[in-house]
């Protein structure tokens, strides 16, 4: 029990913070820690194969392929701010409050008696194995298909079929060269990214002549997620640290 | 041991996922609250299996568990099917069967 009331305030926030937190990357991993929080929980509730199953399919499988079509679809892809229906979020909030209240009215009303210990003759695994292949052996057979199907469907979802020919390095030249004709679009490779004395990192954006950051000098997905390093206050630095040099300086002569 | 504190937090968290679905519009994030809700119900299959001494709970939340993975897949694939033709997570932007 002592388990259960430590986890439960962390699992209740980590799951309200999924629904209020922005970014999905954010959500996918407070969702790892409420799926972390319910193995643990069945852990106590004596079954450890539940437990194993929960940690390899839900943490290890379920949300690795959440972060894998998170990254596939774009970081940036933040929820939009605006409501589309008026007053939506405050009638949901308001329905949820309703709906968690009916439910543990409901629960705190009914009577459960003494739990019944579980047969210390069978073990949790052997139990469990006897069940599903006596007693559910046919929706155990049926899962079976419906994994099958689940397999195939997301290969058929998944596949693209090319419906133009693959660009060759001739063809990208050639684009490259027209871009350059029609729009000015510099042929050559992108700028670096910034190297100063203070930072060489890849989110610091190299300077043009006239002293701006370059647009083009850092990753897309890095704009998009705000993780651009603001160099002015560097160059204002700099700015000072010379001054104060050349200060020096004359105060020597 | 008492079941019922159990129950409680697993009605908490199936509404908090509830008010996720309605709330968000991005379709992974509507996802997660979906698979939220189903872990909560397994909590509760869990709590009352081991409040009567019964493993056939336990078999319901490894079959929801089951069927939860399979639904992930097929799940994620049609968002990024939706996503490639309309460069778009976002619930709002598939409304095509609305006009």
């Amino acid at each position: 029990m002592i388990a259960f009331w430590i986890l439960a305030p962390i699992m209740v926030v980590a799951a309200l913070g999924m629904v209020l937190v922005r970014k999905a990357v954010h959500s996918a991993l407070l969702l790892a820690v409420v799926m972390v929080g319910l193995a643990v929980l069945y852990a106590a509730l004596e079954a450890p194969f539940l437990f194993a199953v929960q940690i390899i399919v839900y943490t290890g499988a379920v949300l690795m392929l959440f972060l894998f079509v998170l990254m596939l679809v774009g970081v940036d892809s933040s929820d939009s701010l605006i409501e589309t229906l008026k007053g939506q979020r405050v009638l949901a909030a308001v329905l949820g409050l309703f709906f968690a209240g009916l439910v543990i009215a409901g629960v705190s009303q009914a009577t459960y008696g003494a739990a019944t210990a579980f047969d210390p003759a069978i073990d949790n695994v052997p139990g469990i194995a006897q069940l599903l292949f006596s007693k559910y052996v046919f929706a155990f057979e049926v899962t079976s298909a419906l994994l099958i199907t689940a397999a195939l469907g997301a290969m058929v979802l998944a596949h693209r079929e090319r419906l133009s020919p693959k660009p060759s390095q001739r063809d990208m030249a050639l684009r490259r060269m027209r871009d350059y004709a029609d729009h000015g679009v510099h042929p050559g490779a992108l700028p670096n990214p910034g190297m100063f004395a203070r930072h060489n990192s890849v989110d610091t954006p190299a300077l043009l002549p006239d002293g701006t950051p370059s647009e083009l000098s850092i990753s897309r997905v890095m704009r998009a997620r705000g993780t651009v390093r603001d160099v002015s206050r560097d160059q204002r630095t700099a700015e000072e640290i010379e001054a104060q040099a050349k200060q020096i300086e004359g105060n020597r002569r | 041991m008492s079941v019922e504190p159990y129950l409680v937090l697993s009605a908490l968290l199936f509404a908090v996922g509830a008010v996720g679905v309605l709330v968000r519009r991005n379709a992974i994030v509507v996802f997660m609250c979906i698979e939220l809700m189903l872990n909560a119900s397994n909590l509760a299959f869990v709590a009352f299996a081991r409040q009567h001494g019964d493993l056939d709970g336990q078999i319901a939340a490894f079959f929801v568990m089951v069927v939860a993975a399979a639904e992930v897949v097929v799940g994620l694939a049609i968002i990024m099917t939706i996503f490639r033709t309309r460069r778009s997570a976002s619930v709002d932007d598939a409304s095509l069967l609305k006009y």
